[in-house]
């Protein structure tokens, strides 16, 4: 085993204070039953799922609740059983603020689970073992969605993958639910790996761990003894370490441009807690019902807890004893790309791994903005290594072609610039309304263009018609006069034909 | 309305903090300045303060802007210090104010004020003053004179008469009329005026303060270590091919405004370049300038003419300096 292998590291970053001791002093707690369930139907990356159940019916935990609809989709399921309360829209934790269409569920507090199997994913092909992960409801649990079944090819022909990298380095500050599970699952989180390492066929196997993780490392390093194809590599402690594109660069040395996938470099990437997700499917035949959540910040008593999807989160809170200091505002995911939840009356979801009740310093009227003063630290911070007081400069006088020019769209929107601006500007805002303008501006542009080209192409149909008309006309013309003048010849003739007879006859007769 | 703020948390930085920290690192210099020179440069120095402060209220108050959020990044204040600490220490009180008003009314609020200046306003109050007034400007303190205190006062509040008597040329305007009138460089370096070890501590101070910038990590290195290295490969490169007609490095490394620039005046952020390639083309340019105005031009010292030409350029340099972004190397 290596683990003091050469670390590539990236531009900037940056070292906020991680506060993650705050959530991992207790162990996760089990949440246990709620009082209902409300399981939003889009938890994922992709269409919302199908529907399988209707008002009234009864359900067993695990039961399909709503498949897959198409490929980028997932599968939604009972996580406990009961009866089904209503189908409608309800609010969901989602940056847009807008409800979603949601199944209701009262628990009958049996929590019967549905007749579940292991699958023999050891004698099926990878295609297959797709198959059944569609029906999984497993998505990327590191705060994405993204569901995983996509992820598990071999990538293509000619550089299939040689690398799975687990993505164990959990870099936004407050977050601690991947390393709690490290902690406290890391046999399954190691069988885990093998099982995924198995199936996708590659040669080795890394997981990048930021070096705060100390707990964690030790486990891991003792569970990784002898084992000779998984490698556990410790990155330092530099918010984004764990982007996927930034965390392969640190690993591999790999930079991997934003218009490539990390497949196309023979390498696959998994968070932690999907590896187990996977794991738990295929060995027991346990789909996705329920994650660890980390409930922290501004508590009386901050901790991880393994909820059940659907479960109200106004009902953990209340367990993690409440708001020391009120003030109502909760952070869902981190503190760098997290965002404001609209209200704590919103279920827990397979993309919810952190919330943040506010600090008072996170709610505090914002510092004046002063002016860019062209300090170029936010370029010194950058991981994309962009020039961050440019597109700002672009974005704010909506040069937006100047600003794509800039690789605007390379941006990943850490929030490192907007944190070290000592001109308090937030530039990530600026950022996220350019790359929204020209979006819309290019759906507009395609519209248009959609329109324009249906308009020349009837102009061009009418004119086509218009000729063809004039054509067939002209050849009937013609076609008729030709007739006629054959006709008038053959007449011609047959009187000159009539005549010389008579002619002929007449000299007879005299 | 989609509801995204982060990040939700901000480092310390400020620009209050950063320029506070530039003021700081000014004090070893300013110092050492008082200590060989007397207390004139002190009297540059608030006279400068009051005149920024006054002019950058009255300013804030006609643009309509917050005058507490914008006289409290201390920005006007950085600006007159530098001003105050490259004008000679027995100036006239009316220079150095004119000089003031002319670099934060002119040089910054005209052009929009902070962060939308072209030209270091510093150096542009500098020129000005150079041009209009040479003889003043070039005539320093003569060290020797320093506890002839109410000659001092008599000439900062306006009296020129007894000038000569306490005032002196600095090394590098010595250096100059001296090889005009045929001397060569090593005789000229024997004679006290040149060897003023004075001038040369308080390089020194500023090159401390210049030092704890870099380490506070205010500045990058790329500015400081590019252009004093520069200057000395230059003066290197001339002095060994004619040591009779060119000064050492030493010479140039330690006297005028050389510390001063490397580490405060072309280190301004807002009329520099921001990238890295940058930052060091723009050093090379400065000191190449420098050099060159120093030994062959009309002026003893280039610092200021030769920040005012490169923060011409600025905009170029970013353009054609800018760093690949990852994955598009």
């Amino acid at each position: 085993m290596k683990v003091f292998e050469k670390i590539f590291k990236f531009n900037g970053g940056i070292q906020a204070k991680t506060k993650k001791n705050i959530s991992t002093t207790s162990p996760i707690k089990q949440f246990g039953l709620p009082s209902k369930i409300i399981l939003p139907l889009r938890q994922h990356i992709g269409k919302l799922a199908k529907l399988k159940v209707s008002v009234g019916d009864h359900v067993l935990k695990g039961q399909l609740i709503a498949e897959a609809d198409g490929n980028v989709s997932a599968a939604i399921h009972a996580p406990t059983s009961g009866k089904v309360l209503s189908i409608e829209k309800q609010l969901i934790p989602h940056p847009s603020g807008l409800p979603d269409f949601c199944v209701e569920i009262e628990p009958d507090g049996k929590d019967k689970w549905v007749q579940i199997k292991p699958t023999n994913w050891k004698k099926i092909d990878l295609e297959k073992v797709n198959k059944l992960l569609l029906s999984s409801g497993i998505v990327g649990l590191g705060g994405a969605a993204f569901p995983t079944h996509l992820k598990l090819n071999h990538g293509k022909a000619e550089n299939s993958l040689k690398t799975l990298i687990i993505n164990a380095a959990e870099c936004e500050p407050y977050i601690t639910c991947d390393d709690m599970l490290m902690r406290e699952k890391t046999n399954e989180l190691i069988l885990g790996i093998k099982l995924v390492h198995e199936i996708l066929g590659v040669e080795e196997s890394v997981i990048g761990i930021e070096d705060n993780k100390t707990v964690a490392i030790n486990l891991l390093t003792k569970a990784i003894e002898n084992e000779k194809n998984i490698f556990l590599k410790i990155v330092p402690t530099i918010y984004p370490s764990g982007d996927a594109k930034r965390l392969i660069y640190l690993l591999k040395g790999i930079k991997i441009p934003k218009s490539q996938r990390s497949s196309d470099y023979g390498i696959q990437m998994f968070n932690v807690a999907t590896i187990v997700a996977i794991y738990r499917f295929l060995e027991f035949g346990e789909p996705s019902i329920s994650r660890i959540v980390t409930i922290t910040g501004n508590l009386r008593s901050p901790r991880n807890y393994e909820v059940l999807l659907g479960t109200p989160l106004e009902e953990i809170i209340d367990d993690a004893g409440g708001q020391v200091v009120k003030n109502n505002t909760f952070i869902m995911g981190g503190p760098m790309m997290g965002f404001k939840l609209p209200s704590i009356n919103v279920p827990v979801t397979k993309a919810m791994n952190c919330i943040i009740s506010s600090e008072p310093d996170m709610v505090e009227e914002k510092k004046p903005v002063l002016p860019c003063i062209r300090c170029a630290r936010c370029a010194e911070a950058c991981p994309v290594q962009l020039q961050p007081q440019e597109l700002f400069w672009f974005s704010k006088s909506k040069q937006l072609e100047k600003a794509e020019e800039y690789n605007l769209f390379d941006c990943i929107e850490c929030g490192c610039c907007s944190y070290v601006c000592p001109s308090n500007i937030p530039l990530v805002q600026y950022y996220r309304f350019a790359k929204s303008e020209i979006i819309e501006e290019r759906q507009e542009q395609e519209q248009a263009n959609i329109a324009r080209e249906r308009n020349e192409f009837r102009i061009l149909r009418l004119e086509r018609e218009k000729q063809e008309r004039a054509e067939r006309n002209a050849l009937r013309r013609a076609q008729s006069s030709n007739e006629d003048k054959t006709k008038l010849i053959e007449e011609k003739r047959k009187a000159i034909a009539d005549a010389l007879k008579r002619i002929e006859a007449g000299g007879e007769e005299q | 309305m989609i509801n995204l703020q982060s990040p939700f948390v901000q480092g310390s930085s400020s620009v209050s903090t950063i320029m506070l920290l530039v003021l700081l690192t000014l004090l070893p210099g300013l110092f050492l300045y008082i200590h060989f020179f007397g207390l004139g440069i002190l009297l540059n120095v608030l006279i400068a303060t009051i005149t920024a402060i006054f002019a950058e209220f009255i300013i804030l108050k006609i643009r309509k802007l917050p005058a507490k959020i914008f006289l409290t990044d201390y920005t006007a204040v950085v600006t007159a210090w530098l001003l105050a600490l490259s004008i000679p220490s027995i100036a006239p009180w009316w220079i150095t104010v004119l000089g003031t008003l002319f670099a934060i009314v002119v040089a910054k609020h005209f052009y929009g004020g902070i962060g939308s200046n072209l030209f270091n306003p510093a150096m542009i109050g500098y020129a000005i003053l150079l041009i209009s007034f040479p003889a003043v400007m070039t005539k320093w303190q003569n060290p020797s004179h320093i506890n002839d205190m109410g000659l001092s006062l008599s000439i900062f509040l306006g009296g020129v008469d007894n000038y000569d008597a306490i005032a002196s040329a600095t090394p590098l305007d010595y250096l100059k009329t001296e090889l005009l009138q045929g001397k060569n460089v090593s005789q000229i370096m024997n004679e006290p005026i040149a060897k003023l070890t004075q001038m040369q501590w308080v390089s020194f101070g500023f090159f401390i303060g210049g030092i704890i910038l870099l380490l506070t990590k205010v500045i990058t290195w790329h500015l400081p270590l590019t252009y004093l290295v520069t200057l000395f490969v230059i003066a290197s490169i001339f002095h060994l091919i004619d040591p009779n007609q060119f000064a050492p490095f030493q010479f140039h490394l330690l006297n005028g405004g050389t510390m001063l620039a490397a580490f405060f005046i072309i280190t301004d952020p807002v009329s520099g370049p921001t990238t890295p390639n940058g930052k060091i083309f723009f050093a090379i340019l400065i000191a190449t300038l420098v050099y060159v105005i120093r030994v062959f031009g009309g002026y003893p010292e280039g610092i200021a003419f030769a920040v005012i030409f490169a923060n011409i350029c600025v905009p170029l340099i970013d353009n054609l300096s800018q760093p690949k972004v990852f994955g598009h190397e």
